[in-house]
């Protein structure tokens, strides 16, 4: 079954190499996965592995390892599907665009699926390639700049990635997650650090972020999407499931250092943010912006291992988030194929022209600013009780409960970009480029209505998602 | 009646109206107005009683946030209020929004914010208060843009959701750390001793933070700035959102923070220096505001500061550990206060969407229903014995007696009655100055019914004890007869009468305003300061710092180590010379498999 989420999109990728109809195909193979991922999920844990060598000993094994696996995999098969939805191929480049997008959700399927720390990594880097291939030949702008840009990035957080890695390992028994266990203390300071490194690249941890929001906003809208939506959010998995594992005392060493960096995250690209004049790069940057609460429940976890709230506070963000930034990609796209721009201050008034696409928008940019009865509020303010869980009243404020309440000015700041954007794009007399804009027919949005519903589902009772935590 | 459908009923009509009325305005406006019916009958049967239930709403570990209600004196008397004057306001808005072009979209919010509102006064714990208490933010916020292609109205829409924003920044940290000092989020488990056994720095500052909430919902100064701008979103709206209710939430936040804590004045050394910051944070909002009501010409702008003036008020009492003469005041200042506005919607309808009081002029005659019942509003504003206001006011007076409060209430009392008489004689007096007052007419009887009922509240509802959003714990009481050998009866007959004689000697038969102090007709400059600080302190600050993210990340960290790795590539390039993207991509993955292989089998 689960080996079928993986073998699903790379079939279909191949068979639309072979020349079936291209759209269709990928249509069909997200549907596909949803419907396995949800029997997959419903039916309970059902792993799978055959063994690829035998010294060392390498498993190909997949299986839902915990409750954080299974929302991911559920993020995963619905950013895929509303992935293939969105964006205009160039005429005749459907075979790549569809291929790699398919290719990409793979990848990221297969990291999340994977039991292993080999395969882990690996279906990563398998999922880095069609990246690159889409943004360097498919992209806008300056797309060639981009993807070197994200390739050079990526690569070298690899690299360091896989020492840390390669030095954790040198002390456990087996790359089996099941066989992670905390290293001894002396290395643990160094395993962490490249760790955070490694894995902070791909987040874009500030000060490393820079490669993100031209990356996204050269890419194709189903690279953005399942890029900052899904692929993004390995790094923060292999935090959680390997770094603390593996170096708590180590994590918790730097923790004066991450909650820098997160501020930076935060309070750094929140200022960047609030200065951009083009909406891509604004959600671009936002996106990076919003990684820094979800490294707020690790700094929170890092202090204090016990913290009950941190984890599923950071997953659910992180799934909330997935899905409100692919919602929010997906729209920019369709906002500049109706008005050939995304330049904000060109726009204007178009809620009047298309009131159905204004109120998506504003669906997802409020939840992205963290509105409550939407996902991403009932992440945030867990990451804030997280946050607060270990103070005493009776000390002072500890790093992380500062961290915290710095970090609660972002709220304000992701409130000015968002609403100043949406105020200028949708509010406001029609300008010249809005006057003819039409509203978006009720089929090409599918795929964001279901992103919205989910948003709304899962904020009003995210106990639907926590609960498989 | 299970106190749920107080949520479920408003909630349902919004979303019905959102995912399927959209385009049959009637069948909205009719839905989202019975619901409102339905929600008051219930908030009615419900007065008294002593109810609490509760669902998950996320746990982790032994971590739990619940959404849940908690009925008692404070929480179903506020329900009358809210879903009182919410029923009247919609009944009006059937006539004031009748030609509407988005009359659909105006209901659904309008049963939106029930709903929001709804949450705030039935929860039973503050995780739960700020997650209504920011909806009722976007409900505002999608009211006051009503009119969004007007850049005026969207403008101060993004304001007043952006202010509140940043008093909720404060609120998110009071929360957090009442959290943990006293263990609990959940109103009924809160004990107030535990400020006690902290440092009472932190004990006043887990308190000043959670009533910075209260300063944005409740436009407290420094952030009272969005509730004038708050005017361009439709009338009824001003008079439910931004005068009886969503305003007066802060008041009730506090009120019911107070009550959690269990203060009263005997142990009120465990809030530390707080109480008297918010006393004076009230005091000089209703002050400032008060002077600013002086020299405004816009009839919706005037009753907005007044608005600001009377919420100073009451967060002065809250800070005198007054709070049930606070709750009082609210209590009553909601029915009078709506019934002004909805009486300036009356006027501002019948001639042609004109606000500005000089041009106005002689409408007593025109529109006698509106008018009366106007100069009823204006009089329990003023505090006139007898009226609703006269009662809260005074119990505020003597909450502020014996402190320098009292000096600074009874003025601010003295500036609300010139204030509000001006408006009444510019506006009602003397002759149509204009156009448009000169073809005024009364309004529908589906716009003056609530102005008629309102105008019956404005005396009634201090009469009706059973509806006082006041708990029985506070053992609170008043006296329908005035005490005659009170200082404080004295003060507040002298300075209406002080203030009326000046309105009238200023006012009466004026054509033009006689005089003009610029400080206060541009409110302070308030507005401009903050405009500058924004440009200056946030806008510059970022332009800067995205400068200096491109040039000492992206150009000197990240370019430099490029530059380097360029030099060594540039050998290299003789040998792989240059391919396309896709053949550097495809040897990179080769790379990146030959290093796992060789550092896997070495």
């Amino acid at each position: 079954m689960l080996f079928a989420l993986l073998l699903i999109p790379i079939v279909a990728a191949i068979a639309i190499f072979l020349g079936s109809p291209s759209r269709i195909t990928a249509l069909a193979a997200a549907l596909a996965n949803i419907i396995v991922a949800a029997f997959a999920i419903t039916q309970g844990s059902c792993s799978v592995s055959f063994q690829v060598l035998e010294n060392p000993n390498i498993n190909l094994s997949l299986g839902l390892y915990d409750g954080m696996s299974v929302i991911m995999l559920i993020l995963s098969v619905l950013v895929t599907l509303a992935a293939v939805y969105s964006g205009k191929c160039p005429e005749g480049r459907e075979k790549l665009w569809f291929s790699s997008t398919l290719l990409i959700a793979a990848g990221a399927i297969g990291a999340f699926l994977a039991t292993d720390v080999f395969f882990f990594y690996a279906f990563h880097e398998l999922a880095l390639i069609p990246t690159f291939l889409m943004i360097g030949m498919l992209g806008r702008g300056d797309r060639k700049a981009a993807a070197w840009k994200i390739t050079i990035y990526l690569a070298t957080g690899s690299i360091i990635l896989l020492a840390g890695l390669l030095l954790a390992m040198g002390h456990l028994d087996s790359f089996a997650f099941s066989d992670l266990k905390a290293i001894p203390a002396e290395h643990q300071n160094t395993v962490a650090l490249l760790l955070i490194i490694g894995f902070g690249t791909l987040v874009s941890l500030f000060p490393l972020h820079s490669w993100a929001a031209p990356a996204y906003a050269c890419a194709p809208a189903p690279v953005s999407m399942l890029h900052a939506g899904v692929l993004k959010k390995f790094g923060l998995y292999g935090i959680l499931r390997i770094g603390m594992e593996v170096a708590p005392e180590g994590m918790a060493h730097w923790l004066p250092w991450i909650c820098v960096l997160l501020l930076g995250n935060i309070i750094w690209v929140g200022l960047v943010t609030l200065n951009q004049k083009r909406l891509d790069l604004m959600l671009g940057n936002s996106s990076v912006m919003h990684m820094g609460y979800i490294f707020l429940a690790i700094a929170a976890l890092a202090a204090n291992g016990d913290n009950e709230i941190a984890k599923p506070a950071a997953v659910l963000l992180m799934f909330a988030h997935g899905i409100s930034i692919a919602l929010l990609f997906s729209l920019s796209a369709m906002l500049e194929e109706k008005t050939g721009t995304l330049e904000i201050a060109q726009l204007g008034g178009l809620a009047k022209k298309a009131p159905a696409f204004a109120f998506l928008f504003g669906l997802a940019g409020m939840a992205s600013i963290g509105l409550p009865g939407l996902a991403n509020f009932a992440g945030e303010v867990m990451v804030f009780f997280a946050g607060f869980a270990d103070w005493s009243p009776k000390d002072g404020l500890g790093w992380v409960q500062i961290t915290t309440i710095i970090a609660l000015w972002g709220v304000v700041l992701s409130a000015v970009y968002m609403l100043r954007a949406f105020r200028n794009i949708f509010q406001g007399p029609l300008v010249k480029k809005t006057s003819d804009a039409c509203d978006i027919c009720s089929c090409d949005v599918i795929p964001a209505y279901l992103l919205s519903a989910v948003l709304l589902i899962v904020g009003i009772y995210p106990q639907l998602i926590l609960q498989f935590l | 009646m299970n106190p749920w459908l107080l949520f479920i009923i408003p909630f349902a009509s919004a979303a019905i109206i959102q995912l399927g009325l959209k385009r049959s305005a009637m069948a909205s406006s009719l839905l989202s107005t019975l619901s409102v019916v339905a929600t008051f009958v219930i908030a009615c049967t419900l007065l008294g009683s002593d109810q609490s239930d509760s669902w998950t709403w996320v746990k982790a570990g032994s971590f739990e946030l619940n959404i849940g209600y908690n009925l008692d004196q404070l929480a179903t008397g506020m329900m009358i209020v809210v879903t009182g004057i919410g029923m009247l306001v919609h009944i009006f808005s059937l006539g004031y929004m009748k030609t509407d072009s988005a009359k659909a979209r105006y209901f659904g919010c309008l049963s939106m914010f029930m709903f929001s509102m709804t949450g705030i006064v039935l929860a039973s714990n503050f995780a739960m208060m700020f997650i209504f208490w920011e909806l009722v933010g976007l409900s505002s916020y999608l009211l006051i843009g009503h009119w969004y292609h007007k850049d005026t109205a969207a403008d101060a829409a993004k304001k007043a959701f952006l202010s509140n924003r940043i008093g909720d920044f404060g609120f998110m940290i009071g929360i957090l750390m009442l959290w943990r000092i006293t263990g609990t989020v959940v109103f009924a488990d809160m004990d107030g001793s535990a400020l006690g056994n902290v440092c009472s720095c932190l004990a006043g500052a887990a308190i000043l933070l959670t009533f910075c909430g209260a300063v944005g919902k409740s436009a407290q100064l420094p952030l009272h700035i969005w509730l004038p701008d708050a005017m361009e979103g439709p009338t009824p709206v001003s008079a439910l959102i931004h005068a009886a209710t969503m305003v007066a939430a802060g008041v009730y936040m506090m009120a019911r923070l107070f009550l959690s804590l269990g203060v009263t004045p005997e142990n009120v050394e465990i809030l530390s220096y707080a109480p008297q910051v918010i006393a004076w944070t009230g005091g000089i909002t209703s002050l400032v505001a008060a002077l600013m009501a002086t020299q405004q010409n816009d009839i919706k702008k005037i009753l907005a500061y007044s608005t600001l003036s009377q919420l100073g008020y009451m967060v002065m009492a809250v800070g005198l550990i007054a709070p049930e003469a606070g709750m009082f005041h609210l209590y009553t200042h909601a029915w009078f206060k709506a019934l002004l506005f909805l009486g300036s919607g009356a006027v501002i309808y019948a001639c042609h969407h004109e606000q500005d009081i000089w041009k106005m002029g002689g409408l007593l005659k025109k529109m006698p229903v509106t008018a009366i019942t106007f100069l009823v509003g204006t009089l329990a504003l003023t505090a006139v014995p007898f009226t609703a206001g006269f009662y809260s006011k005074e119990e505020i007076l003597y909450a502020a007696k014996g402190t320098p409060l009292f000096y600074l209430a009874a003025f601010v009392a003295l500036l609300t009655t010139f204030y509000m008489l001006r408006l009444f004689i510019v506006a009602f007096l003397g002759k149509p100055r204009e156009h448009g007052a000169k073809e005024a007419k009364e309004v529908a009887p589906i716009m003056s019914l609530p102005l008629i009922l309102l105008a019956i509240m404005a005396f009634a509802a201090p009469h009706i004890s059973q509806i006082f959003p006041v708990p029985t714990e506070w053992g609170f009481h008043f006296k329908i007869l005035p005490d005659l050998n009170s200082s404080v009866f004295w003060t507040s007959i002298g300075v209406f009468v002080t203030g009326a004689v000046a309105a009238f000697v200023v006012y009466s038969g004026k054509d033009k305003d006689p005089i003009n102090i610029p400080l206060f007709r541009n409110k302070f400059y308030l507005d401009e300061i903050y405009q500058k600080l924004i440009t200056i302190c946030q806008d510059a600050v970022a332009a800067i710092i995205h400068l200096l993210d491109e040039f000492l990340i992206g150009v000197l960290l990240v370019g430099g180590a490029t530059r380097s790795a360029q030099g060594v590539g540039n050998i290299f390039r003789r040998f792989a010379q240059n391919g396309s993207l896709s053949n550097y991509a495809y040897l990179m993955a080769l790379g990146s498999v030959l290093v796992i292989y060789f550092t896997v089998f070495a």
